[in-house]
């Protein structure tokens, strides 16, 4: 029970982190340098201390695993350059881990043409990581559309949400 | 299933001795191209023999003839004549008193070998003749799809166009919460009668799509959470992935001819069209654009292929020659437009337009003109059309990830009805003629 209510605990601290960087997004595009990658060896907060490190919960909680995306845009933005800088530092200290990122959009396109827009945005990170030193044969790709929504409001603060890549760990993890 | 037609001949002319003094030009029809026609008022009283199945039988025609708009069977508690011989001419006096323009009398018989009979006959009450009679053999289960074959051939008859109530509909069943929604793919009768799911819902699955026989079903499915193309045999329930990709592959439609598939092939997260020969399992590009290219569709000579790309700066629809030549840009309306339908009329694509978040079905010639917005649910999408291109049906979503629902509407933006499906619908796709 109590790492279950930890879990959510965190999930709710690092959903509060995305939405304040999603509403943030405009702005953060023109601000030059993105903050530097976490270092992997500073210590974890304490709370986060029952997390096994290497693991897909580690990933997940310590590092963040989503990244969000412009109304019809596939580019990286600068303030999800930092997340993707943790999550190719992390994938390099555990060499065996392999994910899958998953590419998502809002609702305001048609299904084929939201397959094809979260093709482009899986792929969009796949190649961020690859360029941070990723080897290619790690990652994987697959394109949801808009049949993953994580919010289903017609609001622009949902349909943020919804445009997003999400790199999920399908194998080599700590357990 | 066999089917058997005989055509009355000898015992109509016969019968239709008082036509010959009414003026040709009287006959009993509909206008389907009219935006505006009023319903023709057709009585269809219960078909005499089997009295369940009777009651059966026409239930199923009037509820056909109804949803098409073309006509109002009327209520066949207010009839005055009872039918109990077929085989006698009607007292069309009192069919008139009652406002009906058409009549349709009918019988269901059990043959000695376990079969059903069905007879029936399509009168003008006006012109006093007879404008139809045929007749039926099938086994009793059968009995809901030679009820659809009399409503066709009532149609066909009346409207000049062939009938659509004898196809069936291949779709995805959704259930399940909005952020965990389950998805199968499911086929139905054209009336939403003999829904069955094909696919367990352990995998998404989306945009089916039938061969030109119906005995073949492309769709894409997420097995093994690996987007690809599938065909689904309807006959043996074999699925068999097509072809062997690294990557996404999409959007599938066969072309009339069946022998190919066109999809979309993702790489790097770049789609773009190929065409798939299904015997020798080859495949051809036709973009090689860095946009979008994505929705194919067949026209029905097979020479042209309608597809969508957003090479433009938004999404439009294109067109182009099947071997990838000729590609050109016929969209310029306002706001996105995608998923281009040929018309099996070929006259026609049906698309959807998006204009910020509302979604709108429409038809515009195949040059791009004379473009049209025929739907009004704001949240409409993915249109496919009945064989005899006088109808759609599509995709509604409702606000909020309150689910999907199937509707249809007449090309001339008459008519528009919720298709009733078990529980939430999405993605529609009409079959042809049933052979």
């Amino acid at each position: 029970m109590t790492s279950i209510s930890r879990s959510l605990k965190f999930a709710c601290l690092s959903a509060a982190l995305i939405l304040g960087a999603c509403t943030q997004k405009k702005e953060a595009v023109n601000t030059a340098p993105p903050p530097p990658p976490a270092p992997m060896a500073s210590a974890p907060a304490p709370v986060t201390s029952s997390i096994l490190p290497g693991s897909a919960e580690d990933f997940r909680v310590n590092v963040g695993d989503t990244v969000h995306f412009g109304y019809n845009e596939y580019g990286i933005q600068e303030a999800d350059k930092g997340i993707l800088g943790r999550q190719a530092a992390w994938l390099q200290k555990y060499p065996a881990v392999r994910v899958s990122v998953e590419g998502h959009a809002d609702e305001r396109g048609t299904r084929e043409y939201n397959l094809a827009l979260g093709a482009r945005r899986a792929n969009a990170v796949k190649e961020y990581l690859v360029s941070q030193g990723v080897s290619t044969g790690r990652l994987e790709t697959v394109s949801y559309g808009k049949e993953r929504p994580v919010c289903t409001e017609s609001s622009e603060s949902c349909w943020s949400q919804n445009r997003r890549g999400v790199t999920v760990v399908t194998g080599g993890a700590n357990s | 299933m066999k089917r058997y037609l005989v055509l009355f001949a000898a015992l109509a002319a016969l019968w239709t001795a008082p036509a010959l003094f009414t003026p040709a030009l009287a006959a009993l029809q509909v206008d389907v191209t009219q935006g505006n026609a009023q319903p023709l008022p057709i009585a269809i009283p219960d078909f005499v023999g089997d009295p369940q199945l009777g009651a059966n039988v026409a239930g199923v025609v009037r509820a056909d003839l109804e949803r098409s708009g073309l006509f109002r069977p009327l209520d066949p508690r207010g009839f005055a004549e009872r039918i109990t011989n077929i085989n006698a001419v009607p007292n069309f006096g009192s069919w008139r008193a009652v406002t009906a323009q058409g009549l349709v009398t009918g019988q269901v018989t059990q043959q000695p070998d376990g079969r059903l009979r069905v007879d029936f006959r399509l009168w003008d009450v006006y012109g006093q003749s007879q404008m139809l009679g045929l007749q039926f053999f099938t086994t009793p289960e059968n009995w809901r799809r030679i009820a659809h074959m009399v409503s066709d051939a009532i149609y066909e008859r009346i409207t000049g166009e062939k009938g659509y109530f004898d196809t069936r509909i291949v779709f995805i069943s959704e259930s399940g919460p909005a952020l965990k929604r389950v998805k199968r793919l499911a086929i139905m009768d054209e009336d939403g009668a003999n829904p069955i799911f094909l696919t367990r819902g352990d995998y998404m699955v989306l945009t089916p799509r039938f061969n030109p026989t119906a005995q073949m079903i492309a769709y894409m499915s997420y097995i093994g959470n690996k987007p690809r193309v599938y065909l689904f045999d309807i006959e043996t329930g074999k699925q068999e992935m097509l072809g062997n990709f690294p990557n996404m592959t999409f959007s599938p439609r066969f072309s009339p001819d069946g022998n190919q598939v066109a999809l979309t092939l993702e790489t790097g997260g770049n789609s773009d069209i190929y065409i798939m020969d299904l015997r020798s399992r080859a495949m051809r590009r036709l973009t090689s654009d860095p946009a979008i290219d994505t929705a194919p569709s067949w026209s029905p000579d097979g020479r042209q292929i309608s597809f969508e790309s957003d090479r433009g700066g938004s999404q439009q629809i294109y067109v182009m020659n099947v071997d990838g030549s000729g590609q050109r840009r016929i969209s310029f309306g306002q706001g996105a437009n995608g998923t281009p339908v040929w018309s099996p009329r070929g006259d026609l694509l049906a698309f959807t337009r998006r204009t910020g978040n509302v979604f709108s079905i429409g038809v515009m010639r195949t040059d791009g003109s004379g473009e049209r917005l025929i739907t009004s649910g704001g949240r409409d999408e993915g249109p496919t059309w009945a064989p005899n291109g006088r109808v759609l049906m599509y995709s509604r979503a409702l606000a909020g990830g309150g689910g999907s629902q199937i509707w249809s509407v007449d090309v001339t933006g008459r008519n528009e009805r919720r298709v009733l499906t078990p529980g939430s619908a999405s993605d529609p796709a009409w079959s042809p003629l049933i052979q």
